[in-house]
């Protein structure tokens, strides 16, 4: 994986900044949380716009506004009787006419470079108008409910893969630093190459063997069909079907992660105040909370946001060989059914996630590294 | 350039290094005989060809060296044709016009399970008048079951396994089952011995003739087994090897001379450019590469060269330009550059004679690492619907299989075997990486 050697550089930049006024904690995290959400802000803005730029390339985006326009009116007079008795000549004319209209009031005849943030301002508030052929469950063709409504599977599944694969590399890789050498330490080193394969690659095998040949655990779906009518029941269903996508996630990442930060742990641990800390006398828990792992978690949550982007790619794959009910298996599906407005809508909703993905790892970094400050931020850049 | 080979001479020390390297060389060597043994419009020939192309191989057939491992022999393909065995016709003249054609195809069968379908293709030479035709099927002990009789066409085929009438005759087992079945065991097995088939024609013309192909269609086919529409998978497997290389490869140089150039400029130039580099690789960090690419494939092409250039261009200002911009900014303040710049040297002079080649070293394993992300890429985009339309490659394999419920029918060769050549792509190129990381980056060395 790309994110291999992951930048450490960020924590000495930080260091070397020039000492600030002192601020309370809180007043600190604020500043810092208010002006990464401004550039984040900023940066979703212009990766959206690029999207748009891509998808438009072939004028693809065009046509997609223009044959809903051409479909909107088209039913509005097909619903109106007092258009039924025009002759057909004429009541084409009028058609192309309010088209005509209908295309000048959403501005559609600028040029491109105005036309283009128009688009920008109906991707960012997810007004991506219909769907050609999907429907969201409720049946509404609305993109952004066909997208929405498969926003909570996808959360579910990441949000809860992500947690274990943070506190789970963590204490492991803790634990490995401490063992140094050991066969479970060189296990791990050994097995961090297999990274190289992505959840799904892994999700394959695991299907294989615990529903194919054991079967013992489902083969994909969120849920048995038909759901179970009761919450506890249902929720045992889902918990039973998420622990393979769930470790299929663990295992294309934990190695590398648990690896990465182990590496971090024994740098870390070398320092000077260490063996100052040890020659105290302090007690080994003592010494890894208070001197090794605060001043490597910038770096780890650094390398965490990189594998975690690296995930939420492996997501859609993942969710196609699961079955599972979320956004990625709607790409595919989209793919399916070339339905562009959803396809061009789910770039949209990624960029978000990734986004904000990145502002709670920023926000993580804040609260546990004292030495991030507003000002320091800014003399960064 | 001697200290960077002195450091390669280091891989000896490391086993997962070597096993690496022999890993790459034998996919290589699996690259270089593919591109030999089929050219590339033959694979993309038979890759795409209807099922007149793979007529004789069964679907869903197991590579041939499963049967190693089963205690039971399974069926292979058994062909019989008029065509290569003269013998095997008789014409006997009735009239000068009408004359009676006997096909006699024997065949032995000794293997433990039913074959998978059995079909008849028929030719003809008539000028008007369609031959009528008889079948027979004798079992080795003698019993005889009337198939069929019908006139059939210059090209015609009977397809025994779909024959619906002769299903019900059989007991409601499906003909290629029941037709070989021994009629005195409890469990349903096969009849061992010599079966025959014969065909008794009528034909009504002076000249007239008929040729008969049976084809008993096994359940074991070459090394890699057959896929749904009777594919020889090992055509995809052997050709996805170069396609998986060559995309990898040059996906893996393309980011990385770019990025690296992009890094360099930024950090020699510090300032705006500087900051300009860093703020479009925080868009792209979160621009979502794989459904922007999805979006690419849908609407415009779903060329392989197409999505990899796409690849590399969103690949630019990737997140690793930060860890790049880190180590140019030392190499930025060493003695060498100094004296770079008290000769008089250009900016662009610089960052290509001086801090590039200085970096270059530490990239290696990044690079070696990178290059199997790229294979999986391409078959996560195959496991999407936007496959190469051309090409035969893994991940091909593996969205049929998927596509098909392999590992709910319990196909499990078809997951397998392209699985199997992806992951040790992706081994062999990580830890020969992995290694060349340790000595090349000498403070991981040390741990």
């Amino acid at each position: 994986m790309p994110e291999m050697q992951v930048d450490t550089s960020k924590t000495v930049e930080i260091s070397n900044k020039k000492p600030g006024k002192p601020q309370s904690n809180f007043s600190r995290v604020l500043k810092y949380f208010l002006l990464r959400i401004v550039a984040l802000i900023i940066t979703v803005i212009i990766g959206v716009y690029i999207a748009i730029l891509i998808a438009n390339m072939g004028g693809a985006v065009d046509d997609i506004r223009k044959a809903q326009i051409r479909e909107q009116i088209g039913m509005q007079m097909m619903g109106d009787p007092a258009f039924m008795e025009i002759p057909a000549e004429r009541r084409r004319e009028l058609m192309r006419e309010m088209e005509e209209i209908e295309f000048r009031r959403l501005g559609l005849d600028t040029p491109f470079p105005i036309r283009s943030f128009i688009y920008l301002r109906e991707a960012l508030t997810l007004n991506l108008g219909r769907a050609e052929r999907m429907t969201s469950d409720s049946g509404s063709r609305q993109v952004r409910l066909v997208i929405l409504e498969r926003l909570a599977p996808t959360m579910l599944l990441m949000v809860t893969s992500f947690l274990i694969l943070f506190f789970g590399a963590l204490f492991f890789a803790l634990f490995l630093s401490r063992r140094y050498g050991s066969f479970l330490d060189k296990a791990v080193i050994a097995l961090a190459p297999t990274s190289a394969a992505p959840a799904w690659f892994y999700g394959i095998f695991l299907i294989l063997i615990f529903a194919a040949v054991l079967r013992v655990l489902p083969f994909g779906r969120m849920v048995t069909a038909p759901p179970p009518p009761d919450t506890f029941s249902y929720a045992l269903s889902v918990l039973r079907h998420l622990i393979l996508p769930v470790a299929a996630i663990l295992s294309s990442a934990i190695f590398i992660v648990t690896y990465n930060w182990r590496t971090y742990f024994l740098i870390y641990s070398s320092d000077d105040y260490v063996e100052m800390a040890k020659a105290k006398g302090l007690t080994s828990g003592l010494i890894e909370r208070r001197y090794v792992l605060r001043p490597t978690l910038p770096a780890i949550v650094t390398s965490f946001a990189l594998s975690l982007i690296t995930q939420w790619m492996g997501n859609i794959t993942l969710e196609l060989i699961f079955n599972w009910p979320g956004i990625g298996r709607l790409v595919f599906q989209a793919i399916g059914l070339y339905d562009s407005p959803v396809i061009i809508g789910t770039v949209v909703v990624y960029a978000y996630l990734l986004a904000i993905t990145v502002f709670a790892l920023d926000i993580i970094y804040a609260i546990i590294d004292p030495r991030v400050k507003v000002g320091a931020e800014e003399a960064r850049r | 350039m001697r200290e960077l080979l002195s450091r390669f001479k280091d891989i000896r020390e490391y086993p997962s290094a070597i096993i690496g390297i022999v890993i790459i060389l034998f996919l290589i060597g699996l690259a270089l005989y593919a591109l030999i043994s089929i050219p590339y419009s033959e694979a993309v020939r038979l890759w795409r060809g209807a099922e007149a192309m793979w007529i004789e191989n069964p679907r869903n057939a197991r590579p041939i060296w499963m049967d190693w491992f089963t205690p039971a022999s399974l069926p292979r393909t058994i062909i019989r044709d008029t065509k290569d065995d003269p013998g095997a016709k008789e014409i006997i003249p009735l009239t000068d016009e009408l004359s009676e054609i006997i096909v006699t195809l024997s065949f032995d069968y000794q293997y433990d399970d039913f074959p998978r379908e059995i079909s008849l293709f028929l030719t003809a030479e008539y000028e008007d008048n369609r031959p009528f035709v008889t079948f027979l099927w004798r079992t080795p002990d003698g019993r005889e079951y009337e198939l069929r009789d019908q006139s059939i066409s210059r090209e015609d085929a009977y397809r025994i396994s779909q024959d619906e009438r002769l299903r019900r005759q059989l007991g409601g087992i499906l003909p290629h089952t029941g037709l070989f079945m021994d009629p005195n065991a409890e469990q349903p097995t096969p009849l061992k011995g010599e079966y025959e088939l014969v065909i008794e024609g009528l034909v009504f013309e002076e000249g007239a003739d008929l040729d008969v192909r049976m084809i008993a269609y096994g359940r074991i086919h070459g090394i890699a087994g057959t896929d749904h529409r009777r594919r020889d998978i090992s055509v995809a497997l052997l050709w996805g090897t170069p396609v998986a290389l060559a995309f990898g490869f040059l996906a893996a140089v393309g980011t990385t001379i770019l990025t690296m150039i992009i890094a360099a400029t930024g950090s020699w130039y510090r300032k705006w450019v500087d900051g300009l580099i860093q703020r479009i690789t925080e868009v792209v960090m979160i621009l979502p590469i794989l459904p922007i690419l999805v979006m690419i494939g849908t609407m415009y092409s779903r060329s392989i060269w197409v999505l990899l250039g796409a690849i590399i261009l969103l690949g630019l200002f990737s997140a690793v330009i930060k860890i790049y911009r880190a180590m140019f900014i030392q190499v930025r303040e060493s003695p060498f550059i100094e004296a770079a710049r008290a000769y008089g040297a250009s900016g662009p002079r610089i960052i290509f004679r001086y801090m590039i080649p200085r970096i270059i070293p530490m990239l290696i394993p990044q690079f070696v690492i990178l290059i199997p992300t790229y294979v999986f890429l391409e078959a996560t985009l195959a496991m999407l619907g936007l496959a190469d339309p051309l090409l035969p490659t893994w991940g091909k394999v593996l969205y049929d299989a998927q596509h098909q419920g392999a590992l709910y029918m319990g196909h499990y060769y078809w997951v397998l075997l392209p699985s199997f050549l992806l992951i040790i792509t992706g081994l062999g190129f990580s830890m020969l990486g992995f290694a060349l990381d340790r000595i090349f980056n000498p403070r991981l060395r040390r741990l």
